[in-house]
């Protein structure tokens, strides 16, 4: 199946593709093609000109800055997860990462797309939105930051605008631990998740001092459960407080159902897996 | 759009329209027909080539995004009329039926071996969770697998389970 036909530009700067992209009316960015190429195959997107960002010097890699972790543009999925400064300071993205699509797509995919693209069943980006994550956007107009809370709009869409390159994603270095769990569509980890959970928390004096809890494949986009951490923060992080604050892991989303699974089905894997990740995330915080 | 890449060792130069998928550049322009194209939607991997050493899928790769790159397809593996120890495994182990999804397979196993020597079932399972197979089950190809690490780490394969207390 072959796409429309588009224009290609491979820009050698940073600079130079965001000019192409101001200067262009529908031109698309294209960092590892995985949720892009797809849509376009299908003839559900066609874009008029391409901006490919694969071979701008300077995306590829993941940097610590101190108080924060940087992810680049073309930083694939496949490095995300098996990154050991990722793993030691956003465990749950990882874990999102190494269970994004499957071993070809880790190798070719990239973190900052999947977060640009903003499927309500991906991996990665509920994790940025309980990791605190800053996204990066650069423009022709310059470079702005969005929280991750700010970011995610609706059904695959974000406060990215029309002329703007998501750069990097930023972690911020907190302490405590963090987690992701889900049921993949094909079962297991594999595939899109009919529901996940993304836990970042703190633990101080024995008791749970603060937390984000997101939601993943259960509603229009990434939600943060408000109601879980309001539930848990202060108590003593047991079995116990975590099953109770799970149960309020719904308060304010619209569960959406689909071919994978009924709205009821859906909530009781929200709740399941928010518990589940609340339980690693405490037990890596202590 | 000019695009040259490395193909199984040699030097590729075509001309495509920026669409053009990688397995169409392969198949169509270099006629390498040996990686298929299955479902293409992304999901069974039949078109699974080796890029400058990791595995993807070249259905959802455009050719101009190859451009520089060394491309190893299932005609590359075999040496000097001498199978690659997984092409050896799948046929000493029964690893396919209609073969429709085996090149793709073998790329995947190849990927794998290249990055983890000794895989458990497990991981061979994990390793070749981006493959679709639609008639053996999985069973043969998780033991071609095992068949060709053991012969590329130098050791005597396990038995077919077939011949399993046969003795």
């Amino acid at each position: 199946m072959y796409p429309r036909s588009f224009e290609y530009v491979s820009p050698g700067s940073l600079d130079e593709a965001t000019s192409v992209l101001a200067s262009t009316e529908g031109a698309k960015v294209l960092a590892g093609g995985m949720s892009l190429l797809p849509l376009m195959k299908l003839r559900l997107f066609s874009p008029d000109v391409l901006v490919d960002i694969g071979r701008i010097p300077g995306l590829s890699s993941i940097e610590d800055r101190g108080d924060h972790l940087a992810i680049g543009a073309m930083v694939r999925h496949a490095d995300t997860a098996s990154d050991s400064l990722i793993g030691e300071h956003a465990a749950a993205l990882a874990t999102a990462a190494s269970w994004t699509g499957d071993v070809q797509v880790r190798n070719q995919g990239t973190t900052c797309g999947a977060i640009a693209h903003a499927d309500i069943a991906a991996d990665q980006p509920s994790a940025a939105l309980a990791l605190g994550a800053t996204m990066v956007a650069a423009s022709a107009g310059g470079v702005r930051e969005i929280a991750a809370s700010e970011f995610f709009v609706d059904t695959l869409t974000t406060a990215l605008e029309q002329g703007e390159i998501l750069t990097e994603v930023r972690i911020p270095k907190q302490g405590g631990g963090s987690a992701y769990e889900k049921l993949g569509r094909r079962g297991g980890h594999t595939d899109y998740a009919v529901a996940g959970a993304a836990v970042w928390l703190d633990v101080s004096n024995g008791a749970v001092s603060s937390a984000r809890v997101a939601l993943t494949g259960v509603g229009a986009k990434p939600t943060l459960a408000e109601g879980v951490v309001e539930a848990l923060v202060g108590t003593d992080g047991s079995d116990a407080a975590i099953a109770e604050a799970s149960e309020r892991a719904l308060e304010g989303v619209t569960v959406l159902d689909d071919l994978f699974g009924t709205v009821e089905y859906k909530a009781h894997l929200a709740k399941v897996m928010t518990r589940r990740a609340l339980q690693q995330a405490v037990a890596a915080a202590r | 759009m000019h695009v040259s890449l490395t193909v199984n060792g040699q030097r590729a130069v075509t001309d495509v329209e920026p669409r053009t998928l990688l397995v169409h550049l392969l198949r169509e322009e270099l006629g390498l027909t040996g990686t298929h194209v299955g479902c293409d939607t992304s999901y069974c991997g039949a078109c699974t080539v080796i890029l400058d050493g990791k595995t993807v899928k070249s259905c959802t790769m455009l050719a101009v995004q190859a451009q520089g790159a060394e491309v190893t397809t299932i005609e590359g593996l075999a040496a000097n009329g001498d199978l690659h120890p997984v092409q050896e495994g799948f046929w000493e182990r029964h690893g396919l039926q209609c073969g429709f999804c085996t090149p793709g397979m073998i790329m995947s196993a190849v990927g794998l071996l290249s990055e983890n020597g000794s895989p458990s079932e497990g991981e061979i399972r994990h390793g070749l969770e981006g493959n679709l197979c639609r008639c053996t089950g999985y069973h043969n190809i998780v033991r071609a697998v095992e068949y060709a690490a053991a012969k590329m780490r130098g050791e005597e394969p396990p038995a077919p389970e077939w011949e399993e207390g046969s003795a």
